[in-house]
């Protein structure tokens, strides 16, 4: 079984990811990366990622987020996370990137925000 | 008083990581502390055996990653050792700087310090780094 499985649904304009398993170094952090770079060369610059499945991240994991979300930004594109467990929302706080990521607990609004 | 040691010697690769964690979790899992303890010492594990891997024995695979567990009534007590040249972590910037914090990598040293209670470096003479790790019960 795949470290980090990844399930890609599309909610209007904007592309959900739907995330379980680990995000860390090797196989689950490279796996994060080669989705996000194939949505943007698809043009798809809306991505909402659902981490509610995610049980464990490292810190090669949140250096992956930080480049998702840079380089998502840099295409213009915005990348907001969605359902963070509390251990995932604590090292999140303690590397102060609560303050740059925009995080939803609730779907509709996160995908309303996009807007 | 008992002490409990445990000894691992790993490849130089990303895998060992898995590995180092799976072990060290499976002692923790011995020594009974709290899920929040063994949680800190799994992030920290990794974190450490990252580093040797990476930037100590630069995968490498005449080298090793060497660690030691020890557990005893009052704390446990993990060293990593790798076969790098060793560098200062007093040098390593802070990821928590307004101008680091979007930066894709450098908070590994962050998490050792953050979830564990003592963390030291130690450039051996005959080569190689050691990081020990202390957590107290």
């Amino acid at each position: 079984m795949a470290e980090l499985n990844i399930e890609e649904r599309q909610a209007g304009d904007v592309t959900v990811l739907d995330m379980s398993g680990k995000i860390t170094i090797g196989e689950g952090s490279v796996a994060l990366r080669t989705a996000v770079r194939r949505l943007l060369e698809e043009g798809k610059k809306r991505i909402l990622l659902n981490l509610a499945g995610v049980s464990y991240i490292d810190s090669s994991g949140i250096g992956e987020l930080v480049s998702s979300f840079t380089a998502i930004g840099k295409e213009g594109g915005q990348l907001k996370l969605l359902n963070l467990t509390q251990k995932l929302q604590d090292l999140l706080a303690i590397t102060k990137l609560l303050t740059v990521f925009d995080v939803y607990e609730n779907e509709a609004e996160a995908l309303n925000t996009f807007k | 008083m008992t002490v409990e040691t445990t000894e691992l010697s790993l490849p130089s690769r990303i895998e060992t990581v898995a590995t180092a964690a799976a072990a060290v979790a499976e002692f923790v899992g011995r020594c009974g502390l709290s899920d929040d303890a063994a949680f800190g010492i799994d992030m920290a594990i990794r974190e450490a055996v990252t580093n040797a891997v990476l930037h100590g024995n630069r995968e490498d695979n005449d080298k090793t990653v060497d660690i030691v567990l020890k557990s005893s009534p009052d704390a446990i007590e993990i060293s990593v050792h790798d076969q790098g040249a060793g560098f200062n972590p007093e040098d390593v910037p802070d990821p928590t700087a307004k101008e680091n914090i979007l930066k894709a990598s450098g908070r590994g040293i962050f998490f050792m310090r953050t979830f564990m209670d003592e963390v030291d470096w130690l450039i051996r003479p005959e080569g190689g780094t050691t990081v020990r790790m202390l957590k107290r019960r």
